[in-house]
């Protein structure tokens, strides 16, 4: 087993890609949706087509997402689907010697807070997760939750978005593991209206602060956007977009292959 | 900071939420509080607290919202001493009278204060959240007043069972949208409005009705809604020519019950009690009992009690009462239990009901169904204790829950309980 903390891994996994001369693509699944019982199956078909894999866990109340995840995650409650659940199905594989792509879990708070960030910490390292983002955890808030992670080689990957000024921009930019998060675009995620006019000035300016690779999120749904958005960040994120091919029964890996096309 | 609160600590945090050091720079009032926002809201919600404190220290902000409360709104609203109320419960029984308050309950004091902070902020657009409708007919007329269009979010659930309110709101000027998603109550019109303002966090304005959500909301309500204690206290001492014994208040966010404890808080010789919804008994789902059976975790931007499984998901909740029907509570009411000052109990649909019903016949008032809950625990309390005096308060007037009353004229209690 490496011994190289998991969110220098998922850092790693991106830079890679770059050194390939591409973005890096990071896809986002809701865990067990569409059926709890795929879901390692549909993680190792999303791991070997991407970069970096975003794990959702679900939360009652997802405040940040628009309505395709918003319904991929109550679809998952409803079929029982837990944070403990999540964990203890990834560290089953990993016992068994199944190794996916670098994995950070997306999660509100309350469920990490419901856990305990000690017994996360440990639980999660197990599992082979590298890193956390937590969309209502920001910078002011999240000092114990990131010591008590990185006791355990783990991260949190901050978010900046188009509205973050250029101090607090580098405060963000300096606290994160892993990457940092460039949200394109005020808003909750999946919005389809396209990119903004001035992303590139945007990913630029973080891009220029950032000590760890930059990728960009929300509305991003094809290759032709993945192409656009790595010409000035170092991966794209992919989330409403894959779990809409989902709920249309769309083979998972095909769709993030052709995001690469 | 532990939620378990030593002796000391609970005596340094009573003291320091009367000399207004509560909430702090970071909005935390002791172990609870804070900001839990998404990163796309946390400059709008850090330039709101700055200029929320620079407006309420501003006279010229009070002079103007002096002059609307008293013209517009019709404050001051009336301590009413229930007579009969007194005779059948054995106890001398005061109603604060936020019924009378323009668009019928005490929502529009924080409406119009957080509206004109809106104007002077150059909002151009507000959002609002409603569960009774009442924050959204008070948030309608405000914005109609000053001059800023809104937009309302309101759970299907609520759109059906307030209905008349929708009508008020859609007449005042505002775009009503029903809320599908997640329990279709009022959280779930929380979380839309949320999402609305995370998508025009510059010229959009969050105008949130209750005493939760993230600092400085919780903070500036309370502000807002303290007059209502304010003029309580001193028409206490004015008609009655004393401070009462115990004060009740039903706690749903906690907006009226932070408004009417507030200026009560130092009278160590007043007893303080909030009343939560029991909806149909204790177990989970079947209440909206946040403080009385809650957890510490994360909800709408700030840390308090919550309503949750062991896997940290919000629970959905049942009151028969709308304006109750939440998963949450405010941080203060959370430290207010925690250090001892507040007690907090619950009465159940029918208890509710029961208290409703007696103050029509005995008063002539008829009262919110969320307000009908305090009397409930007030008549408990005098049950108990006879020759007392004590203060309810009144949060609002019960016309917009005509539509269940109705039903429930005409059909058997148990069955038709929503």
């Amino acid at each position: 087993m490496s011994a190289q903390p998991g969110h220098e891994q998922v850092t790693a996994a991106i830079r890679a890609a770059g050194e390939q001369g591409r973005p890096a693509l990071l896809p986002f699944v809701t865990a067990g949706y569409p059926d709890p019982a795929g879901f390692i199956e549909l993680l190792s078909a999303v791991s070997a087509a991407g970069d970096v894999v975003e794990v959702g866990v679900p939360f009652s109340d997802p405040m940040a997402d628009g309505v395709t995840i918003q319904r991929a995650s109550r679809a998952a409650i409803e079929a029982g689907v837990s944070l403990r659940w999540i964990l203890e199905q990834l560290q089953a594989v990993r016992a068994a010697g199944h190794r996916f792509a670098p994995l950070v879990l997306m999660s509100y708070l309350n469920p990490l807070y419901s856990y305990g960030y000690r017994r996360l910490a440990t639980d999660a390292a197990a599992a082979g997760v590298g890193a956390f983002i937590v969309p209502d955890l920001p910078l002011e808030e999240g000092a114990e939750f990131r010591a008590t992670l990185a006791a355990e080689g783990l991260g949190q990957v901050q978010l900046v978005t188009p509205t973050t000024d250029a101090r607090r921009l580098e405060a963000i930019c300096a606290a994160s593991s892993g990457f940092v998060y460039a949200v394109t675009t005020t808003g909750v995620t999946g919005g389809s209206s396209g990119l903004p006019a001035d992303l590139a000035a945007y990913l630029d300016r973080v891009r220029a602060v950032s000590p760890l690779p930059v990728c960009a999120g929300f509305g991003i749904r094809d290759a032709e956007q993945v192409r656009l958005v790595g010409e000035h960040a170092d991966g794209a994120i992919v989330g409403s977009a894959l779990v809409e091919a989902l709920e249309r029964g769309d083979d998972a890996k095909a769709f993030v292959e052709s995001l690469r096309a | 900071m532990d939620f378990e609160l030593t002796a000391e600590q609970r005596r340094s945090l009573l003291e320091q939420l009367l000399t207004d050091r509560l909430p702090d720079v970071q909005g935390r009032f002791g172990p609870y509080g804070g900001c839990y926002a998404p990163e796309t809201l946390m400059p709008a919600l850090k330039r709101l607290a700055v200029v929320a404190r620079e407006q309420l220290d501003d006279p010229s902000f009070q002079a103007e919202l002096n002059v609307e409360l008293t013209q517009w709104v019709g404050r001051p609203t009336a301590l009413t001493y229930a007579r009969a109320l007194s005779l059948r419960w054995g106890t001398s029984v005061w109603l604060k009278r936020e019924d009378l308050a323009h668009t019928g309950a005490h929502k529009i004091n924080n409406a119009l204060g957080q509206a004109l902070l809106a104007r002077r902020m150059g909002a151009k657009r507000v959002i609002a959240e409603t569960g009774a409708g009442q924050h959204g007919v008070a948030t309608a007329a405000a914005c109609a007043r000053v001059g800023i269009p809104c937009r309302v979010y309101m759970g299907a659930v609520d759109v059906e069972r307030q209905a008349p309110n929708v009508d008020r709101m859609q007449q005042l000027g505002a775009e009503v949208i029903p809320v599908e998603s997640g329990d279709a109550t009022l959280r779930a019109a929380i979380d839309e409005a949320f999402r609305d303002w995370v998508g025009d966090p510059e010229q959009g304005y969050y105008l949130l009705g209750s005493a939760v959500g993230p600092h400085p909301y919780p903070w500036l309500v309370r502000e807002l809604q303290k007059v209502i204690g304010r003029e309580a206290r001193g028409q206490m001492l004015s008609l009655a020519g004393r401070l009462p014994d115990a004060v009740f208040a039903c706690v749903g966010g906690g907006s009226n019950a932070i408004g009417l404890f507030h200026p009560f808080l130092g009278d160590a010789e007043v007893e303080l009690v909030g009343v939560e919804a029991g909806g149909r008994g204790s177990g989970l789902g079947q209440n909206s009992a946040t403080l009385v059976t809650g957890t510490p975790g994360i909800l709408h931007g700030s840390l308090s009690l919550l309503l949750q499984d062991e896997h940290g998901q919000v629970q959905e909740t049942h009151s028969i009462s709308a304006g109750l029907d939440y998963s949450g509570v405010g941080p203060e009411h959370a430290l207010l239990k925690g250090i001892g000052r507040v007690r907090y109990e619950s009465a159940t649909d029918v208890e509710a009901l029961d208290a409703l019903r007696e103050c029509c016949a005995a008063e002539g008032i008829l009262p919110a169904l969320e307000s009908a809950h305090a009397l409930a625990g007030a008549r408990r309390w005098a049950a108990e204790r006879r020759d007392g005096v004590i203060l309810i308060g009144l949060s609002g007037r019960g016309d917009k829950d005509m539509p269940t009353l109705s039903r429930l004229l005409h059909a058997d209690e148990d069955e038709v309980v929503t």
